[in-house]
């Protein structure tokens, strides 16, 4: 009698979840295999050169050409950069800005929070079209007013690329953050800083103090989000890298994956890349998994 | 400055007695110092929209001879969007509808093969349940980006390279949707009520559709929306699958004439790139705008990932 109605609960489990698997083993799992397959093989034009390719077993070969490809090193030293140029500011920015909107003296909060949340509705190519043309002299209004403010400031000149990048994805984040941080600060327990009150702390010190302690593992889980974001940069220097003299081709490691699938087909060399890049962020993804089960349980 | 940190009435009542007018000043200046952060943060994060409002209005000339926040001498929407639609034998309109299809079509199926997976590992058991879905975890944790070269090399194997299903299938996949609706599916059906139309006779597959599946509607919006913009977003995908203009979403579209108007000496790119980045937010936007509560729903229970 027990086992009939489990039975039947598989078969409609299969009919409910088989698709979705079939699509998954397909677009997700297969090319990861197919991807760590090819890496193990490298293609050599052989003979006198009238004889096409060859393929040959490298083993791990090419992901000892990745790494030992300075250009390929050099991409994740952007992330780096990029990460420690991003991070202070856009989650720096969503906190300060969190926390204003969650003291006393801020009006018209829904208005604010609707009005720096709306560039996330803006598709990240889109923002960073419009902010290349705000970035290029003779049509861009901000550079005039730097300009007229005395500030001289070339967004695409060498040098500057990472801020400029910095800037839209800033643009583009701020306000998404800033929302998961004040969602956070309205979670606290309202006797907690009524304590606070009563002591006569004062707002500033409130905020530093208590607040910030106790949304800690919301920052936390927000930066590291981020990284995992960050590794995977490609939209922005994308659209910027025509317009720049310093964003090469390989700027980013997805870039640098591309350009050695595309421009070099090297497949080996780009499914190594893919497959590195993937890892990576499949591991910090589960380091973040981890951080919020702790999180989760008291 | 003893009363800030919070708008709750109840704190206001308890702070201490002060000599009214002591602190007023500073509690003003403090005030004006907080919103206009505030607003300069606005200006910020809308100035830049703005300045593509008013871009999409002007003339050539105008584009490069007047301020960027204010209108030109000109109104130049109408021939601007005239252009737009009838450039490239109106490949606008074939990108936007591309767009729709990839987008809307996607998100759809992709959503429902989700919250039917996740309904069914909520509330069914069956064999094996908890290994599969720690694959679908595993496909959770890989990052979307890292994952468009791996497929192209394998579509090119399959040869749906430079088609639709190319861009279409791949979308259709979004695992962290499984988790998503398997975690509502907890929280908004309750397991008396399966359980109750189970002694009353009904199929499992029937209990799903006629009560699951309505209770899980926020569910539904929050992971159509989150697959949604997922895919209107997708730059890297396409930009490797496609180089046939007549399959390209707007993203690809957009992104070749930025190109052709900073390098190859067609500057009224520049107006086709800025009109065409408009007519594609606007939707968004104000979508965004009246669907506030799904978004928000979706980012709260989206930050336990």
């Amino acid at each position: 009698m027990a086992t009939r109605p489990l039975r039947r609960q598989g078969r409609t489990a299969a009919l409910l979840i088989g698709p979705f698997l079939l699509l998954f083993l397909t677009f997700s799992i297969a090319p990861l295999v197919y991807a760590a397959w090819l890496s193990l093989f490298t293609e050599r034009s052989s003979g006198l050169g009238f004889g096409g390719v060859e393929t040959f077993f490298t083993g791990l070969g090419n992901y000892g050409r990745a790494l030992g490809d300075a250009a390929f090193r050099d991409s994740f030293l952007v992330i780096a950069a990029y990460v420690l140029l991003y991070i202070p500011v856009m989650i720096g920015g969503a906190l300060v800005l969190a926390l204003l909107l969650d003291s006393a003296m801020a009006r018209a909060k829904r208005f604010f929070q609707l009005g720096l949340f709306l560039p996330h509705a803006v598709p990240g190519l889109i923002a960073a079209i419009i902010w290349v043309y705000l970035y290029t002299p003779g049509l861009s209004p901000v550079i005039d007013l730097l300009e007229s403010a005395g500030v001289k400031w070339s967004f695409l000149s060498a040098g500057h690329a990472l801020f400029s990048v910095v800037n839209i994805s800033t643009w583009e984040w701020i306000g998404y953050n800033m929302v998961i941080l004040y969602a956070a600060l309205q979670a606290i327990p309202r006797d907690v800083l009524e304590a606070g009150t009563v002591d006569g702390a004062s707002g500033l010190r409130i905020a530093l103090r208590i607040k910030m302690p106790l949304i800690r593992p919301a920052i936390a889980l927000n930066v590291l989000f981020t990284v995992i974001g960050a590794l995977q940069l490609f939209t922005e220097p994308k659209v910027i890298y025509r317009a720049s003299t310093e964003i090469g081709s390989s700027w980013s490691p997805s870039m640098y994956a591309m350009r050695a699938a595309f421009d070099n087909h090297d497949y080996g060399l780009a499914a190594s890349a893919s497959i590195l890049l993937a890892l990576l962020g499949a591991v910090l993804s589960f380091i973040v998994t981890r951080f919020s089960a702790r999180r989760t349980q008291p | 400055m003893t009363l800030t940190a919070t708008s709750a009435p109840a704190v206001r009542a308890s702070t201490p007695h002060r000599k009214p007018g002591a602190r007023l000043m500073p509690r003003l200046l403090s005030r004006t110092a907080v919103n206009g952060v505030l607003a300069l943060a606005m200006l910020y994060t809308v100035m830049p929209l703005l300045w593509l409002l008013m871009a999409a209005t002007k003339n050539m000339r105008d584009l490069f001879g007047t301020n960027g926040f204010t209108f030109g001498r000109t109104f130049d929407l109408g021939p601007n969007l005239a252009h737009l639609f009838a450039a490239d034998d109106g490949i606008y309109l074939r990108w936007l509808g591309n767009t729709a299809l990839y987008a809307v079509g996607g998100a759809f199926i992709a959503t429902t093969l989700c919250v039917a997976a996740g309904y069914a590992f909520d509330k069914l058991s069956f064999p094996l349940k908890e290994k599969i879905f720690g694959l679908i975890l595993l496909g959770v944790l890989v990052p979307a980006s890292a994952m468009a070269l791996p497929i192209y090399l394998l579509a090119s194997k399959a040869g749906i390279v430079n088609t639709f299903w190319g861009v279409f299938l791949p979308s259709l996949v979004f695992p962290f949707g499984v988790y998503l609706a398997r975690v509502f599916s907890a929280a908004y059906v309750p397991a008396e009520v399966i359980e109750a139309t189970r002694v009353d006779g009904a199929g499992d597959l029937r209990t799903f559709v006629s009560i699951g599946l309505p209770m899980l509607r926020t569910a539904f919006v929050t992971i159509f929306l989150f697959q949604f913009t997922g895919i209107w977003n997708s730059f890297f995908l396409p930009l490797v699958m496609l180089t046939d203009q007549h399959l390209y979403p707007l993203n690809l579209g957009l992104y070749t004439w930025q190109t052709t108007s900073l390098n190859q000496g067609h500057p009224e790119d520049y107006l086709l790139a800025i009109t065409g980045s408009l007519v594609a937010v606007v939707p968004l936007v104000i979508a965004f705008v009246v669907l506030q509560r799904y978004w928000k729903a979706g980012m709260t229970t989206g930050a336990v990932k």
